[in-house]
Formats: structure tokens, sequence, C-alpha cells
């Protein structure tokens, strides 16, 4: 018994320091489970701060005469050599007619964005009546005038410092005090293509671009996942073969992205000479690259059949074939669909094996089809976050938030598919 | 609850001695009249009623009183006193789910670790309630061990499994002072001939018997003055099984033994007495001779005839 | 058309067992006969169809060539490639750079009209074989034609065929990588690429040009890449290590319940988006840090791109390590904590020595997803092949230099783009023996449990 109590002398003289170890690993756990929390707190409002300022667009409202000298010298109107902005710069003169001298004028000029041009010719387009009429329009600003009205510029800095001199601030202080300033929903942001002017860039385009490599992976990846994932759960024999293939699937799923785009290089467009840049290329190599996540989890999905109902079914006499397509595949259908799912959002969010096949190219137009150049989202981002203007910083900041938006309603649509068709056995 | 004082009250005269299955049982759950099928267990928990026997015993180490334990809406045990003494074996028999290795679970608080399971009562060792506040789990595990169902030595080797227990708890100044422990320890578990000269292999390469032989061996390394046995040779041969029991008896000596066991062949062997746990209520406790021979209550009649279980 | 077929066939069987009241007179199911005539409707049509697509614009522009004068026959691969891009841009009704010829606009002509033959074929081929595909079918339907096996055969074979694809990518991946990197090695020795400590890819645009033939000295690249995933397991193994262990051991069931989606948004945050992060907020937060304590920084740091790269990484590791934490018996957990161990002592003596191998397997498949991570190093790590363990300052990585090689014009023979590909095939060789063995060491402990 004495030997008893001096083990417990023992066990409790260690007590304290080994409480204190204790619970200084405890707290190093909770640290540890904070960071990655604390960064997604840190990211997400990081972002947000950087890009909802970009949702919304500095309109400048003018006084535009359409007038009929400029537009149809001979009558006739002449849309494509009509010297429009030339009317926008007239309007301007007259907003603040004792500007004078070239370089003045030049620097009012810059105020409103070129696209104010292209918005006068589409009107004029849309109904001719307006030819010699005097409209007040909203044209969007220059993107300098844009941040120095979101208070991104710091007029209090040199003049040398900063994008905006100082008769340009201003001018756009008058026009604000007039009323003839606001800024408005940035619609063109999603109804433009690509712009080297951040007031008309827009993610359109690339929107377009990975909805089109989207489908293109979806109608490839999905059946061939499913068919891969029947055969080597339902009826592949256990053989060396099917061992290859099943290690083979683990191996491509941890393949780094960017080696499928060197896949995709060599063999898509070099060798079979597909267009370069274009949705089909990349959905094809967003195909291969998600058909491992799928497989797999099509293939999980199907052993959560139980073999019972395998069991009834052949009892029945049914044949293999028909067991699986009449009875395991509609039970293993959300599970397959919900891995579906999480596959199109990797491939929504990939952008480096398209790096590769050409997808980074600047691109202007709004894709129409399968083979038009075109960019994706990601691609698009990257392609932002590289323009030096803060503008653009703004803009990709938003674009994130919108491509964010997407795998969101994705995984929460998967959760839901999950959650609704879950069955328990 | 309210049937459960209802018919606690009820139960206040001593049972009835008769064999006779009218009256056999408390005169309010004629229901129960046909014997204590289990397809009636619902209204038979609550006519079981108080523990016969006796649960007392003479110098009380480890002393339970009215203890509850729920996991989440389950109520697992209820209402169960029993006190065990220093040195004796005691076996906790009864159907499964009967609360037996949860009752078990307790002494040493291994259920603190279910996040839903939640204990009322009182526990005591030697004086101390070992569910108070300043009670350090630690602690009180190092002086109640415990082995299980199914032996799990540690993925490490024979000598580290044993010298595990000492080395946490600072047992041993130096090498030489833990190399004695590991050499006595297995020597009381009646393992060292056989691992003497493979202390460095793993303990996972053992026989199954050899293998909760080592976990006993761990157990005693840091000498317990209690020690807990889950089942300990439900997962082992008949050869293996004798050897483990022989080891209790020795063991006895110096511990006192809490065994849970599914066999009551195993129980009459080894221990002195017996506690017959039904549906989380501690029904009969009394010598094993006794209980096996005379049972006062038709319940633990029932299983020891192996008309339950 | 083969979905008429299918009705076809299937009345057929109907009918030659005399209406569907007999429908058990016949072997199958009548829509199995029916399945049958549409594959045999579908499939060889479909074959041809897809060959010609996939052959037509080669015979087109071969037959276009033919019909060259000869002096443009006899122009070099790069010029005839040119020339052929403009007739077809010209064909398009494009603007053509150059004065338009009537050579070039007849060529032209005959391109238009060489492709509207084709499709005129091609849509008489396939409709014909279709059709008699169809007919084949439709004679050999009788009551006793084992319709189902036969229909099931194909599917059957539908199935081996999508699942050997997994199989053809690899083999695909293997060999375009291998063969453009073994020309490149013709170019370029391979210890030269393995061992050279200098990296400027830039060749000479004239022959003759001075001091920029351009060296492939790969080093700089290695090291890079390994100074940058050391960085980033530095962060992400005892972060998403130490997370699993809270998860699994400490936090309540509600904390987990928050704690382990938010992690799981923080895996599916794209990468693209991880490169934003670290170039426009984390690289200068570094600088600034690392000035105001002196240091000097460069603004593109391998420390940033590190930084970021193990917060993207922590996820991967947490649930592998979880996994591997979870597949220790819980035996063994009681064990440790009925001799009285502490919770810490229990995971730190007992469970972690007991998971170790599935943890090794996801650090290893943890660090083979560092190597291979391109966007927040093409947007974070920079460009400067600098041979330096220096943090702070600037380094590239191979997947860097693949990018950076390939992004823009290339010419399919010089050694700037082949070097791409060599780069590309170290990369999947060191990733693909990272994933084998992490795997293999993942799956065995597994078993090792079960």
């Amino acid at each position: 018994m004495n030997e008893s109590r001096n083990t417990l002398q023992k066990v409790e003289a260690g007590l304290p320091g080994r409480r204190r170890r204790e619970t200084m690993f405890k707290l190093a756990g909770l640290l540890a489970t904070t960071v990655g929390i604390v960064f997604l707190g840190v990211f997400f409002a990081d972002l947000i701060a950087k890009g909802s300022s970009a949702f919304v667009q500095t309109q400048v409202r003018l006084d535009v005469e359409f007038d009929a000298q400029v537009i149809a010298p001979g009558g006739e109107m002449d849309i494509a050599y009509a010297d429009f902005d030339g009317l926008v710069r007239a309007s301007l003169r007259g907003v603040f007619p004792d500007v004078s001298g070239r370089n003045e004028r030049r620097e009012l000029y810059r105020l409103v964005s070129v696209g104010a041009g292209y918005q006068l010719r589409d009107m004029i387009v849309a109904d001719p009546n307006l030819l010699g009429t005097t409209q007040a329009i909203w044209v969007p600003a220059a993107s300098t005038v844009d941040m120095y009205v979101k208070g991104n510029i710091d007029a209090s800095l040199d003049e040398s410092l900063r994008p905006l001199s100082d008769a340009q601030i201003a001018w756009v202080d008058a026009l604000r005090a007039a009323g003839n300033l606001q800024t408005q929903f940035n619609s063109a942001l999603f109804s433009n293509g690509d712009s080297r002017d951040p007031e008309l860039a827009g993610i359109r385009g690339a929107l377009m671009g990975s909805f089109y490599m989207l489908i293109v992976t979806v109608m490839l990846a999905f059946p061939i996942g499913v068919a891969a994932a029947i055969y080597l759960e339902e009826f592949a024999p256990r053989n060396r073969w099917s061992d290859l293939i099943e290690v083979n699937i683990n191996n491509l799923a941890a393949v780094p992205s960017i080696v499928f785009g060197l896949l995709g290089l060599a063999v898509f467009i070099n060798w079979v000479a597909l267009p370069r840049s274009a949705p089909l290329v990349g959905g094809l190599v967003l195909s291969l690259l998600t058909l491992p996540v799928i497989i797999i989890a099509s293939r999980a999905a199907i052993k959560a059949v139980p073999p019972s109902i395998r069991e009834a079914a052949l009892g029945l006499g049914a044949s293999q074939m028909q067991v699986v397509f009449h009875h395991v595949l509609p039970l293993a259908l959300p599970g397959m669909l919900t891995g579906t799912i999480i596959g199109m959002s990797r491939a929504l969010g990939e952008s480096a094996p398209l790096l590769m096949i050409g997808m980074v190219a600047f691109i202007v137009d709004v894709p129409g089809g399968f083979s038009d150049p075109a960019t994706a989202l990601p691609v698009q981002i990257y392609l932002w976050a590289d323009s030096p203007e803060r503008a653009f910083a703004e803009r990709t900041s938003a674009a994130i938030i919108v491509l964010l938006g997407f795998l969101l309603v994705m995984n929460l649509a998967a959760v839901i598919i999950r959650k609704r068709m879950e069955r328990k056995w | 609850m309210a049937r459960m004082t209802e018919s606690n009250s009820s139960d206040e005269q001593p049972p009835s001695m008769e064999l006779d299955a009218e009256t056999e049982v408390p005169t309010e759950a004629a229901v129960a009249a046909n014997g204590a099928q289990l397809a009636l267990a619902e209204e038979q928990i609550v006519d079981i009623g108080e523990t016969v026997g006796n649960v007392r015993c003479e110098d009380p180490y480890v002393v339970a009183e009215n203890v509850n334990v729920f996991y989440g809406d389950n109520h697992a045990i209820k209402d169960v006193t029993l006190e065990i003494s220093k040195k004796e074996v005691i076996a906790l028999i009864g159907p499964s789910g009967c609360g037996k290795s949860t009752f078990l679970r307790c002494l040493n608080r291994m259920n603190d670790s279910i996040e839903t399971a939640r204990v009322s009562g009182d526990i005591s060792l030697g004086g101390q309630d070992i569910y108070s506040k300043e009670f350090d789990p630690v602690a009180l595990r190092a002086r109640v061990g415990m082995v299980f169902q199914k032996p799990n030595p540690f993925p490490k080797s024979i000598y580290d499994n044993v010298a595990y227990g000492p080395r946490i708890h600072g047992l041993a100044n130096d090498r030489a002072e833990l190399d004695e422990i590991v050499h006595n320890s297995l020597e009381r578990a009646g393992l060292l001939k056989e691992v003497k000269d493979r202390m460095d292999e793993p303990g996972t390469g053992l026989s199954g018997g050899q293998q909760q032989r080592l976990c006993i061996a761990r157990t005693i390394a840091v000498n317990p003055e209690v020690i807990l046995m889950d089942e300990p040779c439900s997962a082992l041969d008949p050869i293996a099984t004798a050897r483990i029991e022989d080891l209790m008896d020795e063991l006895s000596e110096d511990y006192a033994i809490v065994i849970v066991t599914h066999s009551m062949q195993q129980a009459a062997r080894v221990s002195g007495r017996v506690a017959y746990f039904h549906l989380g209520l501690l029904v009969e406790v009394d010598e094993t001779d006794k209980i096996f021979t005379n049972p006062q209550h038709k319940l633990t009649e029932d299983y020891i005839t192996g008309r339950i279980g | 058309m083969s979905v008429a077929a299918f009705y076809v066939g299937r009345s057929r069987s109907i009918a030659l067992v005399g209406g569907p009241k007999h429908g058990t007179e016949l072997h199958s199911l009548p829509g199995y006969y029916g399945y049958f005539t549409a594959i045999w409707c579908l499939l060889p049509a479909l074959a041809v169809l897809l060959a010609w697509v996939l052959l037509e614009p080669r015979v087109v522009v071969a037959m276009v060539i033919q019909g060259l004068p000869a002096e443009q026959q006899a122009l070099s691969p790069g010029e005839l490639d040119l020339l052929i891009n403009n007739i077809q841009n010209l064909a398009a009704g494009d603007a053509v750079s150059g004065t338009v010829d009537a050579v070039l606009s007849d060529a032209a002509q005959r391109f238009l009209a060489l492709t509207a033959l084709s499709r005129r074929i091609l849509a008489i081929l396939t409709l014909g074989l279709g059709g008699l595909g169809a007919a084949i079918a439709w004679r050999r339907i009788r009551p006793d034609l084992r319709a189902r096996n036969r229909v099931e055969q194909i599917v059957l074979l539908m199935l081996i065929a999508a699942s050997s694809i997994a199989i053809f990518t690899t083999v695909g991946i293997v060999l375009s990588v291998l063969f453009e990197a073994i020309r490149f090695f013709q170019q370029v020795p391979v210890t030269e690429f393995l061992f050279g400590l200098n990296w400027s890819p830039q060749t000479a645009i004239r022959a003759d040009q001075v001091g920029s033939s351009g060296s492939f000295g790969a080093v700089p690249l290695f090291t890079g890449t390994l100074l940058i995933t050391a960085i980033a397991m530095f962060v992400a193994v005892p972060v998403g290590l130490m997370t699993a262990i809270y998860l699994a051991e400490y936090s309540s069931h509600r904390v987990r319940s928050i704690a382990k989606p938010l992690l799981e948004v923080l895996a599916g945050i794209p990468t693209v988006v991880y490169g934003f992060f670290a170039a426009l907020t984390v690289a200068p937060w570094v600088r600034r840090t690392g000035e105001s304590l002196g240091l000097e920084v460069a603004s593109e740091s391998a420390l940033a791109a590190g930084l970021v790269m193990g917060i993207m990484i922590i996820p991967l590791v947490s649930s592998l390590s979880d996994d591997a934490i979870n597949a220790v018996p819980s035996a063994m957990r009681d064990g440790a904590l009925g001799l009285g161990s502490t919770r810490s002592e229990t995971m730190t003596r007992v469970i972690l020595p007991a998971a170790l191998p599935g943890i090794v397997g996801g650090v290893l498949l943890a660090v083979s997803r560092a190597i291979g991570e391109t966007m927040i190093v093409v947007m974070a790590a920079g460009l400067a092949a600098n041979l330096t363990a220096n943090p702070f300052e600037a380094v590239t990585t191979v997947t860097v230099q693949i990018v950076t090689l390939l992004v823009g014009d290339q010419e399919f023979d010089s050694a700037k783009t082949l070097a791409a590909f060599a780069l590309g095939l170290m990369l999947f060789v060191v990733t693909l023996i990272l994933n084998v063995f992490g795997l293999s060491v993942v799956r065995k402990y597994r078993e090792q449990y079960d």
C-alpha cells in the first residue's frame, strides 16, 4: 500500500506541468483553427472593400446635339465615318465655355470615356429620328474621374503624383455641384466584353467563354465519367487492367492542372489542329481534368447503393445490365450529380491549363459559339490583375466576387441535391 | 419518474421467496405476472424495484451512491448504489445493453470523453468524490486502471507499451528504474518468460491472449489501486482465457478488480461477489455462491438459468 | 433517324410474332430490337462522321495546294502555312494582308467549292450508311434473335471505352510531354538542363546575334520551386495538422459543424483568386512589414507566394490528417486515456505515431500540389531566375516558366517553346512519384486498421 501511495505522490507531483502542457496544446489547436478562418474573413473583407465599388460607375450628363452636319453631311447618314467623339467634345465645350487652349481642352475631353462616342452612335442607329435634336444623356466618365469620385484619388497630393490635374478636379467638382455627375449601377460590367479602358471593360465575354466551356465539359465529362464509374464498379473483373485504371484515375486527380494544359496544347491544338483560344478546346481540356473527380464521386455513389437491391433485381431474372440501368443508376444519380457539380465548379475556377491553350488573349468581342476566340472568367481575372490601372484592380475584385458567387451557387446546389435526395438505407 | 417512485414505495416489503409466478413479482404489476419475459421489458423496468441482496461491503473503498447516467435522452444507468472493497474481485453480469459496461466506465470517468454522456450521483474513491471539480481524471485513471474488451496494445514495442504509463506519469527517475518497472509488470502479468527476448518487437505482433496480458501488464505498471476489466476474455480462446483468469486470481491479492463479463462461468470462477444488472438497474448483489445457488430476484434467476440473455 | 430506326425495329419485332399479344414469343423485349436497329443505324454513320470531320481540313488543304502553281508549291512549309491561312481568310470573306492576286482568289474559290462538296458527300455518306445499317439490322430481326444480349454487349463495350479514357489521358500526357521534351534535349543536353545554374531562355532571333544564345540550366527553377514549396509546407503542415487535431479531439460539435465547412470554402476558392490576393494584398504587406523591420524585400517575394500557397493547402492537409487520425481505432485512444494520459499525451504519444504513415502520405500529396500550383506563383512570385534560399527575394518556379514560355506566339521548333515541355516532363514525373507514393502510403495505412 505504501508503494501505491508513493505512486500517487509521484503522479500528483507531475500533474501541474502536464495540465499546463495540455492547455498549451489545446490553445495551439485553437490558434491553428483560427488561422484558416481569420484568413477567410480578411480575404472576404478585403475583396468586398476593393470590389464593391466596381458595381457602380460614374456618369456625366451632357446635352448632346445630334448635329446633322456631322452625322449626315450629305443628307445621308454616314455612321461609320461620322465624328461622334466630336459631338461629345462640342457638348463638353458647351458646359465649360471658358476653357480655351489646346492642352486645356484636351484635358477637358479626357473627363469622359471614349465609350461616349460609341454610345451616341448606337443611339442614332437605334432611332434615326434623333438626328438634329439635342438630348440630355448620361455618358460614362473616364476611369480616372470615376476613381476620384469614389474617393480613390487623393486631391491633396501633389498634382504630378495623381492622374487628374487640378483643373480636371475643379471641373469634376463643378459638374458634381451642378448635379450633372452621378454614380449608377455599372451595367457595362455585365454587358461588355474586355476593353483597354477600365470604364468600358466588362466580363460578359469571359462569362460566355466560361459558359461554352462548361457546356462542352459537362457534355463530355458527365456521360463518360458515369459510364467509366459504372464499368469499374459493376462490370470490371478484378484484374491488373482494372487495378491499373484505378491507380491511374487516382493519380490523374492529383496531376497538376498545368500538365493538362500541356496535353491540350500538344494534342488538341498542335496535332488535331483545333483552333487556338476556342472554348471547344478549353472544354476538352477541362473535361479531362474533371473526369477523375466525377469518376471517383460516381463510384462512391454506386458503392453506396446496398447490394440487397442488386440481389433482389438479379433474383427476379434481370440481366446485370438491366440491374444497373433500372435500379442502381437511378439510386446513385444524386451522388453522381453532386460529384459532377463539384467537378464543374472546379473547372469553372481553373485557369492554368487555359493559359496554355491560348485562352489568355485580349478579346473584345463576346464569343458566340464553341470555336470563337474566347477567354474565361478566371483568366479574365488574371489578365485584369496584371493591369496597372487602379480602376482595373477594382474590377478584378468585382469579377472575383462574381466568380465566387457562381461557385457558391453551384456548391449550394450540390449540397441541396445531396440533402434532398439523400436516402438512409 | 413518477411511476418509478410509486413502484418503489410498493416494494418496501421484502420480496417473496416463493417461486410461484403469481406472487413473486410485486402485486401492482399483475401484467408482468407471466414471468420476466423481455418482451414486457417496459413494464419490467418499473417493477424490478430496489436492489436486493447486499450492496454494502466491509471496508468499502469505491463507493457509488445513486448513480444515474444519461446518453442524451437515453437513461442508461438508473439509480445504482454499490460498494466495492479494497481487495476483492467483483463481477458485473447481465444481458447485453444492461449498463454494466457503462457503470464500469463511470468508475474511472471514461465516459467523460463521450460528448452527450451525463453522470449524476456520487462516486468516491477512498473517500474522495471523483466527480468533484478538483479531482483530475488523469490522476484518477492512474489509480483506477482499465483493461478493455479487445486487446489494444499501442503500435509500439512491447517495452514501450509497458513503459508508456510510468513515462507519462513520471514514475521512474532513470532508465534502470523504468526497466525494473517494466520487468516486474511483465513478470506479474505472467508474460515475461514469453517476451523476454523480444522486448523491441511490436506489441501488435503477439497472439491475442499475450496481447491482453500485455495490456494488463501495461495497466499494473502504473501501480493502480483498482483495475477495471471490460469483458477482458471475450476475444480470446479458452486457453488464453484460463491464463487471464489465473492472473486475476493472483492480482486480486493487491488490487480491487471489477470485471464485466458475459460468461457466468467466468464470474463464478474468478469473483467473490457478483452484481447483476438489468436494463440499467442493479437488480441483485451478493456473494458469488449465493447468487448462483440461491438468487433472490426472479430476474437474476432467469438470467443464470439461461432464460434471459 | 436512329430514333426512327428504333421504332421501326421495335414494330417489326412485334409484327413478326403477330402483334403485341404474342410478345412473349420474342427472345427479348421489343424495345431491345428497337435499340438494336438504332445502334446499327447510328454507330457506323457516327464513326464515319467523326473521321471525316477530323480528316477533311487536311485533305481539302492538300487538294488546294495541288491546284496551286508550281512555284508556290515549292515554298517552304512556313510560307505555305501563311499562304493557306490567307486563302482561308479570303474564303471566309475576311480582310487579307497584302494584295489579292488572281491565283489566290482562284485558290480561295477552289477551297470553298471543295469544302461545300465535302459537306455534301459527308451528308450523303452518313445518311446512306445510317439507312444501310438500319436495313441490315431490320433484316436480321427474328423472334429468336438475342437482341438484348447484343445491345448489352455493345453498351458494355462503350462502358469499357469510357473507362479507358483515363488511361488514354495519361498516355496522352506522357507521350505529348515526352515527345517534345526529347526534341528539346536534342538541342540542349540533358545534363545542362538538369545541372546548369543559369536560366535565360531568350534565344537569338538572328543566328549571328551575340550573347543571346539562351541558356537552359533549370537548377534556379528547381530551387525556386522548392523554396516556395518549403514555405508553403511550413505554414500548411503545422496549421493543418493542429486544426485537424483540434477539430477531432477538443472542439464541441457546434464548433466543428461551423469550422469544417468554412475550411472547405478555403479549399474551393480558385487559385487565380489566391494569386490576386497574394500579389495585391499579401505581397505589399510582406514588403511593408519587412521594410519596417529593416529588411530588404522584393516586391514579388517568395515569402508572399509561399504564405498564400500555404493557406491554400491548409484544408488539404487538415482533411487528410483528419482521415488519418480517425482511422486510428478508438481502442488506442481508450487505452491511453485509461492509463491516465491527458488528451494531448494521448494525441502526441499514441495516436499521432500510429497515424504517422497516413499523415506523411497526406503531406506528400500536399507537396505535390504545391509543386504543381501555377496561378499563385505566376501572379505573385515573379520571373527572375535567382539561385537563392532567401525568402525575401524574388524567385521563379517551374510552373511560372512553363506559362511564360508558352503564353503568346510560339513556334513549335524553337528551344524556348520545347523547354516548356521539358519542364512539364520534370513536373509530371516528380508529382507522379509523389502522388503514387503518397496515395499508396495512405491506402496501405487505411487497410492496416480496417
